[in-house]
């Protein structure tokens, strides 16, 4: 691995965790399409600013980016607020109203700067190791790293002084506003920080994966645990994997960085998906299989209490008689019986089914409740 | 006058004015459905959804034909969609984190596979990286063909199922109870929204083709309260912006299709919101104002009434600092006065007195009379 390779990874490691920590917040809120709408929206920022500084790397771009971020949320609420369209239609309609001005502006007349439409989608991480941080003479590593790692202390910072608020206003708003924690000041707080991470990341990244790494990470997290703590610590963990597989995937198929992060985020939470203890699509299935049979179980036995020890029995109690009374395909009854014989709750003598002291208690027990 | 000129003259030109137009009238309709049915955001999902599909059609058979993206592109668009509904039915993801993500991730694995193409050593690969901001002066002949018979099949389809759709869109638990297939019919008018979109992709481009989608038809919500004005007034919103977009963007050196024709919608859906009328923000204004000024009028009146209930002569003036305490927090008294002096209601009495007019008499009565039966 070279140099510049390591360096590419340590940026990547630094966005993606950057990203997962307001990301799993947004999740939590139901606010994840925010961050699309912010992570569009900067754009028209990042150009006005640059078309003011002239200058790409300049910390402004930050401030205004991250302003236009703010004024994106402030306008989708104020669309909301007059009721003519409904939320998802005020986000709908918002960012690409401005993400449209941004690109245009840059087609037109940024083409013959570092900004154009491509590196608004794709970023520019391969690039991240030439800009380099020189202090005195001294090179102190690539510049996109420092303002990066700013922004990630950032985050932490925020969310260890206002973690319990968070935590609060996330699960119970009318619990907390009651308290008299003010929701609006944590809601736009987080945006600001959503907002200031998304510029950061979309150079790196491009404006698009952005929302990847916020969602993606998060929501994979959602599936595997059930504190906050925890899950943030999951999200950035997810995330920091995403980055470092992202980056050799891309290296393999000599695609852009971003792209393959992106995927990777995305088959981490395939696989949380499927196999997720408890809640991936296999638990489910498993689960539903099991149900099926404890449910037919407890049928079998209650049908046999129901009749035991009364004329019908004779009649009702049998094998055959099974897929009639109880809708049964007759295979699932027989598989169903010999279950319960192995179980030692049902016996079989003259091809008639009696219940066994354990079956005729679990019988009771299950129509009880 | 050139650019009229050109419009009818111009081969190419009158080209991409019709895609466009169809494009437009077709996103427009559908559309309808998704924002009333609050999918709004869903159309930036399939969007975004089918550009692996695009990628992974050019790699598989190396053609470039538009038939043969969009199939590709409508596979993924649809593929995310199920993605979408599946994720938040079996897990406790929310519906928009689920969008997110599947936006997000289906988009970067298409720029992967965009990427990953662009480095490959044939040259038949330029050009498919046009359906991310889209380009609508490429659009050919042939493509025009393409999405005029897909969107006529769209459309043929909503109008078979003009009824059940409404239903679907206003109540579908009612629907379900009387022995419609709700399910089946959200599968084909999803399908149908994929499609509306998947033909639009060259042209406005797949980051920005969610606008084509949610703009038209929120727009024309604002216009009317019937479903079938609304889907008019929509696939009009959606043809004008789409053809306007698309020439000035056609006729102008690096302009991006998509994001013009955007921002003409923006435009539309502003003049919408402003000035639609019944619910546009300035109509809501100036009812507001209409309504404000007939309630202080009226309370004049009624304040009137009650100090001439206290006096055996109904010409006795009463004065306006009277009424003006009597009307604290309403505000306008003299203006009230005036208004009432005009209808015949009241008179000058005096200096700066006032008094009811026996037509004013009857009328304050019937107020508050009918205030009074009020509920």
């Amino acid at each position: 691995m070279t140099a510049p390779q390591f360096e590419i990874q340590l940026i990547a490691i630094v966005v993606a965790v950057s990203c997962a920590l307001p990301g799993t917040f947004l999740v939590l809120r139901r606010m994840a399409m925010m961050s699309d709408a912010i992570s569009h929206a900067i754009l028209f920022g990042i150009v006005l600013a640059f078309f003011v500084t002239g200058d790409l790397t300049s910390p402004f771009l930050i401030v205004a980016a991250a302003l236009t971020g703010v004024l994106t949320v402030s306008l989708v609420e104020l669309l909301n607020r007059t009721g003519l369209v409904r939320e998802d239609a005020a986000i709908g309609l918002t960012f690409p109203a401005l993400f449209s001005v941004g690109v245009i502006l840059v087609a037109r007349y940024a083409g013959s700067v570092h900004l154009d439409t491509d590196s608004v989608l794709l970023g520019e991480l391969a690039f991240a190791p030439f800009h380099r941080l020189e202090i005195m003479g001294y090179d102190l590593g690539p510049r996109a790293l420092y303002m990066m790692a700013c922004i990630m202390l950032l985050n932490v910072l925020f969310i260890a002084v206002f973690y319990k608020e968070l935590k609060l206003a996330t699960f119970d708003a009318g619990l907390a506003a009651v308290l008299g924690f003010s929701p609006g000041f944590l809601h736009y707080a987080l945006m600001t920080l959503v907002s200031v991470t998304a510029v950061g990341a979309f150079d790196a990244v491009g404006s698009i994966l952005v929302v990847a790494l916020m969602i993606a990470p998060p929501a994979t997290a959602y599936l595997l645990v059930d504190r906050l703590s925890q899950m943030l610590a999951a999200s950035a963990l997810l995330g920091a994997v995403s980055a470092v597989a992202g980056y050799w995937v891309a290296h393999a198929l000599d695609a852009s960085i971003a792209g393959s992060m992106a995927s990777v985020a995305g088959l981490l939470f395939g696989a949380a998906y499927l196999a997720a203890p408890g809640r991936g699509l296999v638990a489910i299935a498993l689960r539903r299989v099991r149900q099926r049979w404890e449910f037919a179980q407890a049928m079998l036995l209650v049908h046999l209490y129901n009749h035991e020890g009364l004329p019908e029995a004779v009649r009702e109690n049998r094998l055959p008689n099974l897929p009639e009374h109880l809708k049964w395909d007759p295979r699932f009854a027989e598989r169903v019986v010999s279950a319960a014989r192995k179980r030692g709750l049902v016996e079989v003598r003259d091809s008639l089914l009696f219940l066994t002291d354990s079956g005729r208690a679990m019988a009771m027990e299950a129509m009880v409740g | 006058m050139d650019f009229l000129g050109d419009l009818f003259g111009n081969y190419t030109l009158r080209t991409v004015g019709l895609g466009a137009a169809f494009l437009g009238i077709v996103n427009g309709v559908l559309g309808s459905f998704a924002v009333l049915r609050r999918q709004s955001l869903l159309g930036d999902a399939i969007s975004h959804a089918a550009l692996p599909g695009i990628a992974l059609a050019f790699l598989l058979t190396g053609s470039k034909a538009t038939l043969v993206l969009l199939l590709g592109a409508a596979a993924t668009g649809w593929l995310g969609t199920l993605l979408v509904m599946n994720i938040v039915k079996n897990t406790r993801i929310k519906y928009d984190t689920a969008l997110g993500l599947v936006l997000s991730v289906f988009f970067g694995v298409g720029l992967v596979l965009l990427t990953h193409i662009q480095k490959m050593p044939v040259a038949a690969q330029a050009g498919l990286d046009t359906f991310l901001f889209g380009q609508a002066a490429t659009l050919l002949a042939r493509d025009v063909a393409t999405i005029g018979a897909l969107g006529t099949a769209v459309l043929l389809l909503v109008l078979a199922l003009w009824k059940e759709f409404k239903l679907l869109c206003f109540d579908p638990d009612f629907a379900r109870s009387i022995g419609f297939p709700v399910r089946p019919l959200d599968v084909v008018l999803t399908t149908l929204l994929v499609t509306s979109i998947v033909i639009g992709l060259q042209t406005v481009g797949v980051v920005l083709m969610s606008a084509m989608v949610v703009a038209p038809a929120a727009a024309a919500r604002q216009w009317t309260d019937r479903l079938g004005a609304m889907v008019a007034i929509s696939a009009f919103f959606g043809a004008l912006a789409g053809v306007g977009g698309a020439l000035v963007s056609s006729l102008t050196a690096r302009l991006p299709a998509g994001p013009t024709i955007v921002l003409c919608l923006s435009a539309i859906v502003l003049v919408s919101l402003l000035a639609a009328p019944n619910r546009g923000i300035v109509w809501n204004w100036a009812r507001e104002r209409v309504n404000r000024r007939r309630l202080q009028t009226e309370a004049v009146l009624a304040d009137l009434y009650v100090l001439a209930m206290r006096h055996e002569d109904l010409g006795h003036g009463h004065p306006v600092s009277i009424l003006r305490t009597m009307s604290i927090g309403h505000g306008g008294v003299e203006r009230s006065l005036e208004v009432l002096r005009e209808r015949g209601l009241v008179r000058v009495t005096g200096g700066d007195t006032w008094s009811l007019t026996p037509r004013g008499l009857s009328e304050a009565g019937r107020l508050s009379g009918k205030r009074e039966e009020g509920p």
